[in-house]
This record gives C-alpha cells, sequence and structure tokens, in this order.
C-alpha cells in the first residue's frame, strides 16, 4: 500500500460520469444480423478473389487446362508426325517454334505435351492424397500402436527419395505407360500428405466440438468423416496443389531420364531430353518446352501458395 | 537507482505534488482495418500520480488494454494514436521517436505482460532474460547484472532465487513465471509499472498472493501502477482509483469505493450488478426452487428398476470414483501412478444444480468425463438412475448420450467451424433420427428462441458470432435432444463478466422451465454462489468439503475453502444488496513455493498430455 503522502497527490478526488448521449449503452451481446452469412470456405473464397498471385496463377492453370484438353485449337500439326527432311529447321513462318532433330514441329509437341503433363499430374495428386489421407487420417485418428506401425511404414517411404524409387520401379516393370506413370508416382508420393494429415487430424480431434460429437453419441466413423476431416483437409489441400506441380515435374525428369513413358510418347520432359544437344546450336528446341514446364509448374505452386494463404486461419482475423 | 535520462521539460507548473506522472488527454487510437478504420479508442482521459494505484475496467474489446499499450508505443502495427496526447511527467510522448520510446520503456515505464506462458522465452534461463533487460536499459552488466537478478527475483517472491535464476521457464510453475514477469517489469525501478490482466490466468489463491507481493512491493518502491482487469472487484480491492472502459470510451471514473457503492453510469451500474465477485446470490429465490425439485421428483418417482441403496432423489450418483494416470518416470517402463481424482462421491439431485469447484489440477474436469463416459474411471462407478454407465453397451450407450448433454468451456472450440448453426444445432437430432427435416427446423427455431437467439442466426457461421453467443448455440445444441442432465464443464468461465451473467441467467430460466439437473465444474466460486444448490470443493483429486452451498459459503469447515473463499477478489468489498464473503484466510502459503517444477497448486502435470505421447 502506498503511503499517505504518496496517496494525497492527487489533487481532488473527482468522480466523473461521461455523458450518456456520448457513450450510449447498447444490448448485451446484441446479435448481428446484418449482412449475408459467411462460411469459412465462402470467407476462404473471397480472400483468394482478391488476391493477385491467386488470379494470375488461376488464371495461368486455366489456359494450362484449356491447351490439354484441345490442343488442336493452338497447333493444325500432328506431333507424332516426323519429316527427317525438314529436321533441325529453326522457326519459321510453317514451323513457328521450329523443329526438333527427328522432324517433329516443336509448336505441336509443346501444345500436346500438356496433356500428358496434366493427366500425370492430376491423376498421381488424386492417387497420392487419397493413399496418404486415407493412412494419415486413420493413423491420426486411431492412435496408439496403429498410429506408431503406420508412421514407421511412411518414415520407409519417405526416406526413398521419389525420382530414385520411381527409376528403381520403372526400370523393374520394363516399359512404361501413363497409368504405371501415375501409380509409381502415386505410390512414392503419398508421404507427405499422410504426415500432414495425421498432424491435422490429431490436432482438430481434441477440439471440444469433437468430444461435443461423441457425447451427442455420434458414432466414430461419423465423427472421423463429418467433424474431423473436414476441419483437418485444409493444409492437405495445399500439399496437394504443389504436390500436383511437383509430379509433374518428375514425370518430366523420368523421361528426361528415359525411364519415364516410352520415346513414342508426347512429353516435355522426353522433348527437354531430346533437345539437350542442341541447347548451342539450336536453343528454340530446348526453350520451348522448358517454359511450357516451368509455367505450369510454377502456377501450380503459386495457387498453393495462394490456398494457404486464404486457409491459414492465423492469418485472417476472427 | 533512478535513472534521468528523460528529463521532464517543464510544461507550465514545475514538478511539484500536484502534477500527475501519467496523464492521457483525449487519447483516440484508429486502427486500419480491411473494412475501413476503425476506432479503438475514443476522447479517453485519465490520469495516474506518483505512487498510486489506478485500474482501467472493462470488458473484451474496450479499449483497456490498446489505451495501456499506447502508452509504451506498443500498439499492433495496424493500430496508431490519431488524436489526443499522452503526457509522462508533463512531457508530451505522444510521438516522440522510437529511439526516445526505448528509453522510456524499461526505464520509466515496467510492462507485466498477461500470459505468463508465453511471455517467457522458453529457450533462456530466467535468471539471463532479467540479464539482458538489465543490460538493455544500461542498468547492470556481467556478473553484476547476474547478481541483480537473483535479488530482483527474491524481491518478487520467488524463494530460493539463486538456484531458480538457473532453471528454465519450463521449470516454472504459472505464479512462478508471473513473479519472474513482474521482477523484469520492476527491473529498472521505473516510475510507472502498466500491468495488464496480470493474474487472469493464474488460481484465485496465487492470484492473490501475487498480487498481495505486488501491492507490497510498488508501495515499499513507490512505483505507481495502471493495473488492466476485467475483474471489477479485484480493481475495486488493488486500486485507489478506478476508470471504467466500455466500446472504447472512459463512461466513468472516480475514487474506487465511490464508485462501486455509488455508480452513475448505466454501464457502471450494470457491470457492478453482474460482477459474480460482488453481487453474487442464488439467482432464484429457494422456494420456488422447491417446487420445481418437487414436481421433478413425482415425474421421476413412477419409473422404476433402481437399486435399493442409492439415493432414491439422486439422478446421477456417483460413488468412490478413482481415476489414476500413468506418468513416465525416468525410464519409460518404470511408470508412477498418478491419481487425478481420488475416491469422488457425491449425488446430483433431479432438478438441482451440484457444482464441483477447485483450481487447476485439482480433478474437477476429469470427474465430468468420467460421468460423461468419455472416460473410463479406474475404480468406483457412476450411476444414472441407479444404474451403472460402465454396463452399458451399443444402444444402450446411445440413449444415456440423449439424457446426459455436455456444454464445453471454450466457446470457440466448441461449434464445428465448417457446420452453420442450423446444422450444429439439428445434428444430434440427426444423430438420435429424430423427426423429419421439417420437424427438425422447426425444433431448432423453437430451441434459438429458448437461448434469445434471433432464428435468422441459423443460416450463420460460428466465425460471425460472440463468444457468448456461441456459447449459447452450445447450450441449444445440449438441449435438443431434450436431456435430462447437462454437465457445464467451465461453460461460462471464458466470458465476459456481462455475458456471463446473462448465460447464468439462461441456464437457470432453462432449469426451472425444463426441470434440468446440473453438474457445474468451474474454478470460479463466485459463479457457485449464482448458481448451485450443492457444493463440492475439491483439491488434488480428493473432494475436501461438500454440502449445500449456503453451508460452505458460510461456515467453511476447511483449511482449503476458506482460502478460497477469502481469494475471491472484491469478496469483502460492501455493497448494498450484496452479502459479504467474510472469511479469514488461514496463515499459511497455499501458493508454489515448495515445489520443484511440480510442487504447485497450478503445476499438477497434465495427465491429459501425459496420456497422450505413451
Amino acid at each position: 500500500m502506498p503511503s499517505d503522502a504518496l496517496k494525497s497527490r492527487r489533487p481532488r478526488t473527482e468522480h466523473w460520469v461521461a455523458p450518456l448521449a456520448e457513450t450510449p449503452l447498447q444490448e448485451v451481446d446484441a446479435a448481428d444480423t446484418s449482412g449475408t452469412p459467411r462460411s469459412l470456405w465462402a470467407e476462404a473464397g473471397r480472400s483468394l478473389i482478391r488476391n493477385p498471385v491467386f488470379v494470375i496463377s488461376a488464371l495461368l492453370i486455366l489456359f494450362v487446362l484449356f491447351v490439354a484438353a484441345f490442343p488442336q485449337v493452338f497447333t493444325g500439326m500432328d506431333p507424332r508426325h516426323g519429316d527427317l527432311s525438314l529436321a533441325n529447321r529453326k522457326p519459321d513462318a510453317e514451323h513457328p517454334f521450329g523443329t526438333s532433330r527427328q522432324g517433329y514441329d516443336i509448336m505441336a509437341r509443346t501444345f500436346w505435351g500438356a496433356r500428358t503433363s496434366v493427366i500425370i499430374g492430376f491423376f498421381a495428386m488424386i492417387g497420392s492424397t487419397l493413399i496418404g489421407g486415407t493412412i494419415g487420417a486413420l493413423a491420426g485418428y486411431l492412435g496408439g500402436w496403429f498410429d506408431e506401425v503406420i508412421s514407421r511404414i511412411t518414415d520407409i517411404f519417405f526416406a526413398v527419395p521419389l525420382i530414385l524409387g520411381a527409376i528403381v520401379v520403372a526400370t523393374r516393370l520394363g516399359e512404361m505407360n501413363l497409368w504405371t506413370v501415375i501409380a509409381v508416382l502415386s505410390v512414392f508420393g503419398w508421404t507427405n500428405v499422410a504426415r500432414i494429415m495425421r498432424g491435422a487430424v490429431i490436432s482438430t480431434k481434441s477440439q471440444d466440438y469433437v468430444t461435443s460429437s461423441v457425447a451427442l453419441g455420434a458414432s466414430s466413423p461419423a465423427v472421423l468423416l463429418k467433424h474431423v476431416i473436414p476441419n483437418a483437409i485444409a493444409p492437405v489441400i495445399v500439399t496437394a496443389t504443389v504436390n500436383l506441380g511437383v509430379f509433374i515435374v518428375a514425370e518430366a525428369t523420368l523421361s528426361f531420364l528415359g525411364v519415364g513413358l516410352p520415346t513414342s510418347a508426347v512429353s516435355w520432359g522426353g522433348d527437354i531430353s531430346d533437345a539437350r544437344d542442341a541447347l548451342r546450336t539450336q536453343p528454340s528446341m530446348l526453350f520451348y518446352p522448358s517454359v511450357a514446364l516451368a509455367i505450369t509448374v510454377l502456377s501450380f505452386i503459386m495457387l498453393g501458395d495462394a490456398v494457404r494463404d486464404a486457409l491459414d486461419p492465423k492469418a485472417r482475423k476472427r | 537507482m533512478t535513472t534521468t535520462s528523460v528529463t521532464p521539460t517543464p510544461s507550465g507548473a514545475p514538478s511539484g505534488a500536484s502534477q500527475p506522472l501519467l496523464e492521457i488527454k483525449d487519447l483516440e487510437i484508429t486502427f486500419t482495418t480491411s473494412s475501413g478504420p476503425v476506432k479503438g479508442v475514443r476522447s479517453a482521459n485519465l490520469e495516474v500520480y506518483p505512487g498510486e494505484t489506478v485500474a482501467i475496467v472493462g470488458e473484451s474489446g474496450s479499449g483497456k488494454s490498446t489505451t495501456a499499450m499506447a502508452i509504451a508505443h506498443l500498439l499492433a502495427k495496424n493500430g496508431a494514436i490519431t488524436g489526443g496526447h499522452i503526457l509522462f511527467e508533463g512531457r508530451d510522448i505522444t510521438h516522440v521517436s522510437e529511439k526516445e520510446i526505448r528509453v522510456l520503456r524499461g526505464d520509466q515505464v515496467g510492462l507485466v505482460p498477461q500470459d505468463p506462458m508465453s511471455n517467457l522465452n522458453p529457450m533462456w534461463k530466467v535468471g539471463s532474460q532479467i540479464t539482458e533487460t538489465l543490460a538493455a536499459n544500461g542498468i547492470a552488466k556481467g556478473a553484476e547484472a547476474k547478481k541483480r537478478a537473483v535479488e530482483l527475483l527474491e524481491e518478487a517472491g520467488l524463494p530460493d532465487a539463486q538456484r531458480r535464476a538457473e532453471q528454465y521457464p519450463h521449470e516454472f510453475s504459472g505464479g512462478m513465471k508471473q513473479r519472474a514477469l513482474i521482477a523484469m517489469g520492476l527491473a529498472a525501478r521505473p516510475k510507472l509499472l502498466v500491468a495488464d490482466e496480470p493474474t487472469s490466468a493464474l488460481d484465485v489463491t496465487v492470484q492473490q498472493q501475487i498480487l498481495d507481493h505486488l501491492d507490497h512491493l510498488t508501495g515499499e518502491l513507490g512505483v505507481a501502477v495502471l493495473l488492466i482487469t476485467h475483474d471489477l472487484g479485484l480493481a475495486a480491492e488493488r486500486a485507489q482509483h478506478l476508470v471504467v472502459m466500455y466500446k472504447g470510451q472512459v463512461v466513468e471514473s472516480g475514487p474506487a469505493l465511490e464508485l462501486l457503492q455509488d455508480p452513475q453510469h448505466p454501464y457502471t451500474k450494470r457491470l457492478i450488478s453482474a460482477a459474480p465477485s460482488l453481487a453474487s446470490r442464488r439467482l432464484v429465490s429457494s422456494a420456488e426452487r422447491a417446487e420445481i425439485r418437487e414436481q421433478a421428483q413425482e415425474s421421476a418417482s413412477s419409473e422404476a428398476g433402481r437399486g435399493a441403496e442409492t439415493d432414491q432423489d439422486a439422478v446421477i450418483e456417483v460413488q468412490n470414483l478413482t481415476k489414476s494416470f500413468p506418468i513416465r518416470g525416468k525410464v519409460p517402463w518404470r511408470s508412477t501412478p498418478f491419481l487425478a481424482v481420488d475416491d469422488v462421491s457425491f449425488s446430483l439431485r433431479r432438478g438441482t444444480t451440484t457444482a464441483i469447484v477447485g483450481e487447476s489440477g485439482s480433478g474437477k474436469s476429469t470427474v465430468a468425463q468420467m460421468v460423461l463416459r468419455l472416460l473410463e474411471p479406474t475404480s468406483g462407478r457412476v450411476l444414472f438412475e441407479g444404474k451403472d454407465i460402465a454396463d452399458l453397451h451399443g444402444s444402450t450407450v446411445k440413449a444415456l448420450r440423449r439424457r446426459v448433454q455436455p456444454i464445453f468451456q471454450n466457446p470457440y472450440g466448441t461449434l464445428d467451424p465448417m457446420y452453420s448453426i442450423f446444422t450444429t444445432i439439428e445434428e444430434p437430432m440427426r444423430i438420435h433420427g429424430i423427426g423429419d427435416s421439417k420437424s427438425r427446423e422447426e425444433k431448432v427455431r423453437d430451441l434459438l428462441d429458448k437461448v434469445a437467439l434471433p432464428s435468422a442466426m441459423m443460416r450463420r457461421y460460428p466465425n460471425e458470432l460472440s463468444g457468448g453467443q456461441r456459447q449459447r448455440v452450445a447450450i441449444a445444441r445440449a438441449l435438443a435432444l431434450d436431456p435430462e442432465v447437462v454437465i457445464c464443464d467451465e461453460a461460462v468461465s471464458a466470458l465476459d463478466v456481462l455475458v456471463q451473467a446473462q448465460v447464468l441467467e439462461l441456464l437457470n430460466d432453462l432449469q426451472a422451465e425444463l426441470g434440468l439437473s446440473y453438474l457445474f465444474i468451474t474454478h470460479d466460486l463466485a459463479v457457485v454462489r449464482q448458481i448451485a444448490d450443492h457444493t463440492l470443493v475439491m483439491e488434488k483429486g480428493k473432494v475436501v468439503e461438500q454440502g449445500t452451498t449456503d453451508e460452505v459459503f458460510h461456515s467453511p469447515q476447511q483449511d482449503y475453502t476458506k482460502r478460497l473463499l477469502a481469494a475471491i477478489p472484491g469478496g469483502s468489498i460492501p455493497l448494498a444488496g450484496a452479502e459479504t464473503i467474510d472469511v479469514e484466510a488461514p496463515v499459511g502459503l497455499a501458493d508454489e513455493t515448495g515445489g520443484e517444477g511440480q510442487g504447485g497448486p497450478d503445476d499438477i502435470v497434465d495427465p491429459f498430455a501425459q496420456a497422450g505421447h505413451v
């Protein structure tokens, strides 16, 4: 307690009251029903649309998807038609991107190559997310010895680099096609999804609303599917989006190394591999498939970043 | 050692007896948000004179912390002072440079932050963190600073300070951390100490000791204190002068006791009447409630299948309930059992409220979990209408879930953010297959009406609701299945006093209307007095005292209960129309002082965290 000497320093022990007109009293905890209701997803959507990174990457991705679906709109050439007499042409009016050593039209190859990359990236993303998501969600939700075993298995797969594992399997399988490449990428690419799903599920399942649901009488699978996974899915979506880009790169790498798609397939990786010897004589041969690959991968990774920003509850005010 | 690096520029009057240490004039603080500028504080005025304690009281969002932070220029990045002046010792510090304010911070103005858990760097020894403060303020360096740090910790009331200085924050209990933060705040011998909710995260008995010590210390050093708190009782007890803030404005200020006994502004009046520590008594007259109970008994007595040995009136009876958790020892295979709940017995009578009160780590929530059958008891039984709930299987468990419902503490965690309010309240009915979609919607409207929310709310999502509204939605969800028993686990602890009073009132009305029985788990004795008929006091897993609420409050038998009662802030302040709590605290420390990381009441190892790691 301060001494009396100190206390008496306050000159007036005034009692001041603000005029009520300036400080109107409001109802306690009044419910605000103005404006339209907004779910978390709607909020995330709104903040996405205002994010230039999202807009740019989304436009690029739409363009890539359109190219993949309708490459013939952009080029009348057959990407598989090689004419050796036309090999190694510099860009000209007939072949705006030039031709390759096999006499393929590079522009046709670049546009048609988008289809291979998008299909592989998309399905490998779905495959790995399904495998990783299921494993991660079960491990996180059930816990205990199941989690221990699954986590160690995940670690083992995690320790094998994606490309290395794919190369080993690819060389064992011999000739690959689109679907075997997708399968190989999914089998070696699910681990980061599983880890993220597991972590998100563990943090979600301790929330009160999950306990509430259990106490309401909901069954375990229902709680997992209806409450835990919807709330844990956001970081998985982000990872999956970024993974899509990673898988496109992985396919290109495998094709580049010659263990991916057969040489007859139209693929950016294969074309980049074919063009490496012509780097000094005819850089356009390497340039176009590389740029197409870079733009596609970059836009998916940018999209992942933008989605992360939108879904991260900490970045957004309540 | 008072350094005079900031020399007061005499603005008019020389530093005489009547000059305030701190003067805030017409302060206006604006935050830039995505939806435009928002005024956090408007025309706020206050004065702090040397050596006195001034408290700013208000709810969350009232601008009390913002005002305090503005003094040390510690506003959030999007906040700025857009009007008015802050004068420290007569000098205008409203817009001084970062360099000048840094000299002021720590040296002249000390800060004690709210959350002791997150304000110490876990990677550094406690002593080093104080040494750093000393070095940053140019007070002491090297060995001298180390010695000084130990002295400061000692002064803040930490026993064995020499050894404690060499420990890391995780080895400290919450109360000890707060003492260390007080030591840091006072390290440079400031003239003003700004304490922002310094004890809100601590148990009442620890809170009392820390504040007693702070009073003593600042009185001795002649430091003025600006105390920021949501607790009117605490403010009145600790400060000579009160400033009440509401929606960014100061609505009333005056001498503490005068303001409490003769409030002028309607908001202050409202705050005083709602403060549980000040004006507490059972919300509904007991006669009215006895009638309800009788009715409930009659309707229940027709039901058959009761064990002869059980209390006829009890809807839930707990017999010798014990729960022990294995705590990992130094080696993984040698775990020691930790008795979280030790031989607890009580019964919850139909239509009444039984409160379990205790500090953190007392095992009260564990009891609730076992009653809800979310946790398996180690031994003992929980009887619901005479049947052991452990014997229930499959559909009978589901039937139990229908009749016993929980309401949890954290309003932000209790509702699934992905679900609209309608889906949330409808969920229990869907799970139990009650009604069709039309009748369910009808019921949701009805329930929202019961908890005083407009039915327009039902298309909204939890992130659009305030904490109190979320808690009301949680109550509506709990009532959707027409349960008989509601277990409230700290259901109002996270709410502002006015909202808390509103929710308590609601719970009470619903009890009268629907004949509900409540098991009310809380750390707040003042709330117990408002809602409970019977009270159990738990300490370290054991029931130390139980009886009717009046008995427990008027003639507590145990030292622990007395200590808890005496620690209710503002409990002994005489107010018109309210009974005071007049209990002498027994001699002796309730605090963490003896502990080696595990000794304190606020430091019991969380059994759930432990169990989760195995």
